[in-house]
């Protein structure tokens, strides 16, 4: 719609991914609270196959930013949105007047930052994305979620017990079921917001092993406060400030040579 | 010497409040016991009176002018019947409005005042219920002095506890399941029918029994409505024989209960009618405990299979 990316963002597109391999664009995202702006002027362009993180303070809206994306501020009253969200190839306005969330939710997977499995059994948890979706068949069903519990790397733990309590698991096997949850779907995108909070540094480096793996099949933003996990995991790196993205780069040269000043206060640890 | 001094100053304010923890244990230990001493009591007395009325005869049989051939069979079958259309009426409307309350409804200034409307109904007199059943239910829409009328007055005065017992139950699940299912794609119908209902049914069924046995023991509706005190016969069977094999004749027939039984029974001259009047008591103490024992096995039973 808008022929040529707006410039007062103070966003740094040098190193922007070409757009053939563009999976969302965020373009001139407000987003309100009530009458609070928590968004403005967000304009950035998600690579297809990448692994993207979101980080910044506390309260700069990374979390809201990441929520914007599957349409989760639409459960609550007050919100609103301007500006839109394009999920190419085909372009569509993910914020436009005829689409329904729920699509946008099918298509987009989300971990949270604590496992929420269901009070249900392990099949159960994985399976109801593919309920909700149509899918019956146990047979079809059974495949998919074996599939998904491999892809989240799952499998081999649950297998024998499929049918027992998801909450049996331990807090590192409940956020992989959530991910194998999120992915049995085969969503396009998958969103994690701080996936890794919860969890001690092992469950941690399993669930970055994952996300790692699941960028060959999804596209993937992760919200953090662990910028040696942004590090580690991400492709390109989004730093966000007071509700601002500052500075979107290849995580690499962000890290090392960051062109604003904030993002290097930020990522030397000076604030935040 | 000086850090003794120190630790000697912790200990004597340590053990003063620990003294005082410990009586505040005690008395509420010791007022504990009144309160539990006051209902043995109550069981005691009716039981000494009543039990030994309590035979087969006396579960078999209608009314008599004769104490010892008088039995409370139209009052507990009328008491069924009515708690059947109680339940009908109140789990229905109690969840669904509960459901629409928590999950539903915008917080606004209309559902505030709802909500405070509902925790002042739980609060009205029963009697009152019973006033509205006899404009409302008995002459508006003439269904008569009937269970249908009686349930349903009984039911208007158990709504409010299920209403609550529901959203209660709802709010103990954490919003990041609700997440968890919307984020998946779920409607919030699906979120409800999927998930919430089923996470919060021990909380609800505790809540409908809780329910249920308040209204077991109202009489005053009852009385109000025009509940008859002396029937000799059953309302109409639910079941007949003919195609199609159920009847809701019953539901028009005039009954009694056992509330009304006893109070019939009480204000009777005669040691005999009184301790009919015990033993009807003791039958009702024990339907009301039994069915409090149920919702609170029901709690820990349901409840230990649902982590968050």
């Amino acid at each position: 719609m808008k022929p040529s990316s707006p410039i007062s963002l103070g966003t740094n597109q040098t190193d922007a991914p070409s757009p053939s391999s563009v999976k969302v664009q965020v373009q001139n995202l407000n987003f309100f609270y009530g009458s609070h702006q928590v968004l403005r002027s967000v304009t950035m362009d998600v690579p297809a196959l990448k692994v993207t993180a979101l980080i910044g303070p506390s309260g700069c809206g990374k979390t809201t930013l990441l929520r914007c994306l599957n349409r989760m501020h639409d459960l609550y009253p007050g919100n609103r949105y301007e500006g839109s969200i394009l999920v190419q190839p085909d372009g569509t306005n993910i914020l436009g007047a005829g689409v329904d969330p729920i699509q946008v939710r099918m298509r987009f997977g989300m971990v949270f930052q604590k496992p929420n499995p269901f009070p249900k059994s392990i099949y159960e948890n994985v399976a109801y994305g593919l309920r909700l979706q149509g899918v019956n068949q146990r047979r079809e069903l059974d495949e998919r979620v074996e599939k998904a519990l491999r892809e989240a790397a799952l499998w081999e733990e649950a297998k024998n017990r499929l049918h027992q309590m998801a909450h049996n698991l331990s807090g590192g096997q409940q956020q992989r079921l959530c991910i194998a949850r999120a992915i049995a779907t085969d969503p396009d995108v998958v969103l994690f917001d701080e996936p890794t909070s919860a969890l001690d540094p092992i469950a941690t480096s399993k669930i970055e092993e994952l996300i790692v793996e699941l960028k060959k099949r999804v596209t993937v933003l992760i919200v953090t406060h662990n910028l040696q996990q942004a590090g580690r995991i991400s492709d390109m790196t989004a730093f966000m400030y007071l509700g601002e993205l500052i500075e979107f780069g290849e995580t690499n040269r962000m890290f090392t040579n960051p062109a604003k000043p904030q993002t290097e206060d930020y990522i030397s640890g000076r604030f935040g | 010497m000086r850090s003794e001094h120190f630790l000697e100053n912790q200990k004597q304010t340590a053990s003063r409040r620990k003294a005082i923890d410990l009586w505040f244990g005690r008395l509420g230990f010791v007022l504990m016991l009144g309160t539990l001493g006051v209902l043995a009591v109550l069981l005691l007395n009716l039981a000494v009176n009543g039990l030994s009325r309590i035979d087969w005869h006396f579960l078999t049989s209608f009314p008599s002018r004769k104490a010892a051939e008088a039995g409370v069979l139209s009052a507990w079958v009328g008491t069924t019947l009515l708690m059947l259309v109680t339940a009908s009426l109140a789990i229905p409307l109690g969840v669904a409005a509960g459901v629409y309350l928590e999950e539903y409804a915008p917080k606004n200034r209309w559902t505030d005042f709802i909500e405070i409307n509902i925790a002042n109904l739980a609060g009205v007199p029963s009697i009152l219920y019973g006033l509205m059943a006899l404009g409302l239910f008995v002459y508006k829409f003439k269904f008569g002095q009937s269970i249908l009328a009686g349930g349903m007055a009984l039911g208007c005065l158990v709504l409010p506890i299920v209403i609550v017992a529901t959203r209660e139950s709802l709010r103990t699940i954490p919003s990041s399941i609700r997440e968890a299912a919307f984020a998946l794609g779920a409607t919030r119908w699906q979120a409800v029918w999927h998930h919430l209902l089923r996470y919060s049914t021990g909380g609800i069924a505790t809540g409908v029994i809780l329910a249920m046995s308040r209204a077991i023991g109202e009489s005053s509706p009852l009385i109000t409505i025009g509940a008859l005190t002396f029937i000799a016969f059953l309302p109409p069977a639910p079941l007949i024989a003919q195609p199609p094999f159920v009847s809701f004749e019953w539901l028009f027939s005039p009954f009694t209960a056992l509330p009304i039984q006893m109070f019939n029974w009480v204000s009777r001259p005669g040691e005999e009618f009184q301790a009919n009047a015990a033993a009807a008591g003791l039958i009702l103490m024990v339907i009301t405990l039994g069915m409090n024992g149920v919702a609170i096995l029901l709690r820990r039973h349901v409840q230990r299979n649902i982590k968050w």
